[in-house]
């Protein structure tokens, strides 16, 4: 693993996300720019996954719960060979195959079809539940919002993964603290909640700079503990990358004007 | 016609002899298994089967995930939880065309004492709504049989609706193609379109009428969607149509029914539920009340030929 390859990759997301949202105007730009380097890791480096044969039966899955963060999966995919950028400028618009929230039958690469919060854990859960029952050995990743663990189902999800002891099972957070209507802790806290994940069973870890490859790829290669589904909290910026966006809840569901698309991208450069 | 069976114990027992024959299968249910007679397969394949608690909207979505690594979950828990989980549903596994089959149980008001909360009268009418969803109402346990079988053959989401009640066994030999409707008697004066318990009741019906001079044909609409439109069709070409339904009058067979007649012309009643929520009761004295004995549908039926 070559980490500077991978953190100018991370880059070239961050532009790409940038450029679609600029483009399509409309989207998520901060909870796809906080999780750029948790889906680099995973792609890049972590995940066995073919863009050849994206559907190939013993490949690792993943589920992109918090779903309006497509863009940055989108972004990601792309440079990871699933698919040509010029799908780009096709992103929220009719006909393409970079749908508002993500299709599993129209993009290559997608998993699953979310974007209705709460849903990704079950959907995960079920995956790694029938790949045990079948004795693959694939694992399968979700990464859900902290304000989207508010919804009841993701708890009833949690439960069942402790239940059925899914150790090829990892639930990731994308932990930035914010949501459309302002903080967690405004809206509806969520109190102690690494301790409640844990109550719930899961072996949980906590990393510090979700935004930081090399925690984050530590964070993964930290082996499991058998029987127990794993859990990370990735604590996050929102809006990652781009000074006036990061930890402005009013980026979550903004798109920037030509002169702030200049700005980010210029940024981005460096 | 002697013996008497609940459609969700043919339900019970068909996935039983289908877990034989395909080792994709596997049954999901939420704490009601004793209920919904998942039970069998339960302890004929432990390994094959998983209790997810009380938690139906896990339970629906978990299925999804797995039936996208290629297995055929089986899904159930009561039919008024259709509604709990309906997000689930249309999100989980319809929009992603997933093959996930719903069984669920207890549906219509012949589920009885336990009253309202515990009556679905409105499944139907919520699932035809969803793009890609398969409606099937078997009329008794044999039926239910052939409609477990029907499902598990077809890819894609499945919803079966299966009743309490045990009720008398009479479809032995008849056919069953998903989207196929059985002629279970012919008529000349008036066709009785129906579905899961009321087609009993319906031939009892058309029994009572044939004393008083009608002649009613009886099709067994076991496929609401997709719907056999041309049977519909033949038969409001030559006499009027009477839906029966144990479900709402808004948006079940009836209103399936009425958009072919609408569209094609015809005439039609509906008998139904009439837009009301159900109540405690046994449920001889529940379909008495709200109309669905023979007795009652034979009476509705005269007086809306009259």
């Amino acid at each position: 693993m070559d980490l500077q390859t991978l953190k100018a990759t991370c880059t070239e997301i961050r532009k790409d996300i940038i450029y679609m949202l600029s483009k399509s105007g409309s989207g998520h730009p901060g909870g796809s720019l906080s999780i750029v380097e948790i889906l680099e890791a995973l792609y890049g480096y972590k995940m066995n996954v073919d863009p050849a044969d994206p559907k190939k039966a013993d490949r690792d899955r993943f589920v992109l719960s918090k779903g309006h963060a497509c863009p940055a999966l989108y972004a990601t995919l792309a440079n990871n060979g699933f698919f040509g950028k010029e799908h780009y400028d096709g992103l929220r618009q009719l006909g393409g195959i970079l749908q508002g929230h993500p299709d599993q039958h129209k993009c290559p690469g997608i998993d699953a079809n979310t974007g209705s919060l709460g849903h990704g854990v079950s959907v995960a859960t079920g995956m790694a539940l029938g790949l045990k029952h079948q004795g693959s050995k694939a694992h399968v990743y979700t990464l859900l919002g902290d304000g989207e663990s508010q919804e009841g189902m993701v708890w009833e999800a949690l439960m069942a993964a402790a239940h059925y002891h899914l150790d090829n099972l990892t639930i990731m957070w994308d932990w930035n603290g914010l949501q459309i209507d302002g903080r967690n802790e405004d809206v509806m806290s969520l109190g102690d909640f690494p301790a409640k994940l844990r109550a719930f069973g899961l072996d949980l870890l906590v990393v510090e700079d979700g935004n930081d490859l090399s925690q984050v790829i530590k964070a993964l290669d930290t082996p499991v503990t058998p029987g127990m589904p794993r859990g990370i909290l990735f604590k996050t910026v929102k809006g990652k990358g781009v000074s006036f966006m990061e930890g402005d809840a009013g980026w979550h569901g903004k798109t920037p004007n030509a002169e702030q698309t200049a700005q980010a991208l210029k940024e981005l450069e460096g | 016609m002697s013996e008497k069976k609940a459609t969700r114990v043919g339900y019970g027992e068909a996935l039983v002899e289908l877990g034989k024959v395909n080792d994709k299968v596997i049954v999901l249910d939420a704490d009601l298994s004793k209920s919904t007679m998942t039970t069998y397969f339960s302890k004929a394949f432990p390994e094959r089967f998983y209790n997810c608690g009380i938690a139906e909207a896990n339970m629906v979505t978990m299925a999804a995930g797995m039936a996208s690594t290629g297995l055929i979950p089986f899904c159930s828990t009561f039919a008024v939880f259709a509604s709990r989980c309906y997000e689930q549903i249309r999100n989980g596994v319809c929009y992603p065309r997933l093959n996930v089959k719903l069984a669920y149980t207890h549906a219509g008001i012949s589920v009885g004492e336990d009253g309202a909360t515990h009556q679905a009268i409105e499944d139907i009418a919520i699932m035809r709504a969803l793009p890609g969803m398969t409606i099937l109402a078997p009329c008794d346990a044999e039926e239910a049989k052939r409609a477990v079988f029907a499902a598990a053959e077809m890819e894609g989401p499945v919803y079966l609706r299966l009743a309490r009640l045990a009720t008398p066994v009479f479809s032995e030999g008849m056919p069953f193609e998903i989207g196929k409707a059985n002629i279970l008697r012919e008529g000349t004066d008036v066709a009785i379109i129906t579905c899961g318990l009321m087609v009993e009741a319906s031939m009892n019906a058309a029994e009572l009428l044939a004393k008083e001079g009608i002649s009613a044909a009886v099709i067994n609409m076991h496929t609401i969607k997709p719907l056999d439109e041309a049977i519909v069709k033949a038969y409001a070409a030559k006499m009027p149509l009477v839906t029966v339904e144990e479900h709402s009058i808004i948006g079940g067979l009836g209103d399936a029914v009425a958009a072919v007649v609408a569209e094609n012309g015809g005439k039609l009643k509906k008998i139904g539920i009439n837009d009301c929520f159900g109540q405690s009761g046994k449920p001889d004295a529940l379909l008495d009340y709200y109309g669905l004995t023979p007795e009652k549908v034979s009476a509705s039926i005269k007086a809306y030929l009259k």
